[in-house]
């Protein structure tokens, strides 16, 4: 079997799948206060109305740049933020409305891994303990049989057992990183939402960790949404993907139609910036003028038209919904 | 950790020497000495007097008689008290437990208070009760403690009769017995509240804004995120955390521990070592004085390395070898 087909396989086969989570048109502002008497004088819309499903055992890939709202939809997701408006349906249950010791036990099927292993980590615990903590969170547990569970976790993340009983400052970035991994399946989660786990790490260390989370995707039937701004690594890494810009979702499509035929222009300015390892090909690169607009004062009508190469007057008065302009294939954009 | 401590102790050694040097100096430089303290030296014959100063020394050079002293210090014999006449060594134990009595109940008083005030602020910053808190500690810090304690004398002793308004014990009462040590529990929680409200502005703001700034670290997400509950969050998680700064007061407070307050202790009438210091000062009793300031600089000494020592055990990321 090529790699072609095994990929192909692995769609048909993801295709008949259930959906694990779907988000619908949400919404996440942060209040801008100023002032004397402090009230609210603005909103920096860090999601603007998003919606996308993922299902069972897929992994989704979010890119944009740095402050388009990749991270902020992650974390609404997973209820660290509370969504301004909008629907969060995890495995069909509305989960955006609850609070308190429900919200608390939603938690265990849906766990993060995140961005800094450096600062994510408790300095003053051991590191069997920050990851035994979110199994006695929900169950009480004999402790020498949770000790053996934990270290044979350990080594699926591929850390000595002996790692259960040092403190996370002994530890390297990337072995950090894995000791945050093991936390976040301690509790046999559906959905690991990963916000950028490998932008803190040294390159070498990066496909390490990349490579652990597939495995043991496969192992443990995994759903992730995969949140990152290094094309490279989104590409690796989902099945489908999701370019996000200024709070907007701009396009979604599988990985192999994204960086085959990308349509909307900020995804193809955003290709075309990929580093080519080849140097006798020769690309043309899509060069964006001008900064990302302000979230706190987004343009009317389609948020990239300030630098769209290809915006027409229209653009500045219609926000172009996302459609489905090819199949599996979303696209916010007026030209399809 | 001991290699450590010991390292630590022997490094003492020099600044105890050097400190010596200096508290010694210092004696001498102040006007008279401690025989001026005694007599009345408009009413005695100069001759005696002269006489007196041969006999006990303040004629040799100055560093002829650092020697006497210091060779007398190291082997415990801290020299005769001109005042009580009796050992130093035995007016000082005579008092320390009094003082430690009072250091350790205004402690445990000063964390019982800046623990609940500084959590319950940490939890709801910007809130009215935590601007609340944050008045009363202020002006907790800023009223003088011979105010605080006079005010506090003449409302709660004179008025109200609660407490005692000096002293450190009854006298009837028979030295050992129960009423004895209730006796002296009773006598010491006034100045102790004196002076643990004073020290309780500092520790309350600090546990406060350190909780704050815990509360926004990242490995804190990461507990919400495991399905953390937030009460276990911030006694465990953020708690442990902040507990650490505050050990560097308590190196400090160890000494304060001994050399209590003078002030307050002075205003209680509170026979501690406190008010054996202002009274040697103002009686030349220089024997004592330098003892007491010597002991003090030790305990100064010795506090920072208890903190040093602390350190490693409440923050694992330090390791002391």
């Amino acid at each position: 079997m090529t790699t072609r087909d095994f990929i192909q396989d692995r769609i048909d086969s993801l295709e008949n799948r259930d959906v694990l989570l779907e988000v619908q048109n949400l919404k996440t502002y942060y209040p801008v206060r100023g002032g004397f008497f402090k009230r609210t004088i603005g909103h920096v819309k860090a999601v603007d109305d998003v919606s996308f499903t993922i299902r069972k055992g897929e992994t989704l890939g979010l890119v944009g740049e740095s402050g388009c709202g990749k991270s902020t939809t992650g974390r609404t997701i997973l209820r660290l933020l509370k969504p301004t408006d909008g629907q969060i349906l995890f495995e069909g249950k509305e989960i955006t409305k609850i609070s308190g010791s429900k919200l608390q036990k939603a938690r265990r099927d849906f766990q993060m891994v995140f961005q800094d292993p450096y600062a994510s980590l408790n300095p003053t615990q051991m590191v069997g303990d920050i990851i035994a903590e979110p199994i006695l969170n929900y169950e009480k547990r004999n402790k020498k049989e949770l000790e053996q569970e934990i270290k044979s976790l350990l080594t699926k993340v591929g850390l000595p057992e002996a790692a259960y009983y040092k403190y996370a400052h002994e530890f390297s970035g990337g072995q950090r990183q894995r000791i945050g991994i093991a936390r976040a399946l301690a509790l046999n989660p559906k959905l690991i939402v990963a916000d950028e786990p490998v932008s803190a790490l040294d390159v070498s260390v990066q496909s390490q960790v990349l490579n652990l989370l597939k495995e043991l995707q496969i192992e443990f039937d995994l759903t992730y949404l995969f949140i990152a701004h290094d094309l490279s690594v989104v590409k690796h890494m989902s099945d489908r993907i999701g370019v996000m810009y200024l709070g907007n979702l701009v396009e979604v499509a599988s990985n192999r139609d994204l960086y085959k035929e990308p349509l909307h222009p900020y995804t193809q300015a955003l290709i075309s910036a990929i580093p080519e390892p080849n140097t006798a090909i020769k690309k043309e690169r899509i060069v964006l003028e001008g900064d990302v607009p302000s979230p706190q004062n987004p343009p009317t009508g389609c948020p990239f038209h300030t630098r769209c190469p290809m915006a027409m007057e229209v653009c500045s008065k219609e926000k172009p919904p996302l459609k489905e302009v090819r199949p599996g294939h979303h696209v916010a954009c007026v030209l399809y | 950790m001991l290699k450590y401590t010991i390292k630590r102790l022997l490094g003492t050694i020099p600044m105890l020497i050097l400190i010596s040097i200096v508290v010694f100096s210092l004696a001498k430089l102040m006007p008279g000495d401690s025989l001026s303290g005694e007599i009345d030296p408009l009413n005695t014959n100069p001759e005696y007097i002269e006489e007196m100063r041969e006999k006990l020394g303040y004629n040799e050079p100055l560093p002829v008689q650092y020697f006497n002293w210091i060779t007398g210090f190291v082997q415990g014999d801290f020299g005769k008290s001109t005042k009580y006449k009796t050992d130093v060594f035995d007016i000082i134990m005579e008092k320390v437990p009094n003082t430690l009595l009072l250091g350790v109940i205004s402690l445990i008083i000063t964390y019982i208070l800046a623990f609940a005030m500084g959590m319950y602020s940490g939890r709801r910053p910007y809130t009215i009760g935590d601007n609340a808190i944050a008045g009363i500690n202020y002006i907790m810090l800023a009223i003088p403690s011979f105010v605080a304690a006079v005010v506090a004398i003449y409302f709660f002793s004179f008025h109200l009769n609660w407490f005692p308004f000096g002293g450190s014990v009854d006298i009837l009462i028979e030295k050992g017995s129960f009423e004895y040590y209730i006796s002296k529990l009773h006598h010491v929680l006034l100045p102790a509240l004196v002076l643990g409200a004073m020290g309780t502005a500092s520790y309350t703001q600090f546990l406060r804004n350190d909780i704050i700034d815990n509360s926004r670290k990242d490995f804190v997400r990461t507990a919400r995120a495991k399905g953390t509950p937030i009460r276990k969050i911030y006694n465990v998680h953020i708690l442990r955390n902040s507990i650490i700064p505050l050990v560097t007061f308590l190196g400090f407070d160890f000494a304060a521990l001994i050399g209590g307050a003078i002030i307050t202790e002075t205003i209680f009438t509170y026979p501690g070592i406190g008010m054996l210091f202002l009274d040697s000062v103002t009686s030349r009793d220089y024997p004592t004085l330098m003892a007491l300031t010597m002991l003090l600089s030790f305990l100064t000494l010795a506090g920072n390395l208890i903190a040093d020592l602390l350190y490693g055990v409440v923050d694992p990321r330090i390791r002391l070898d």
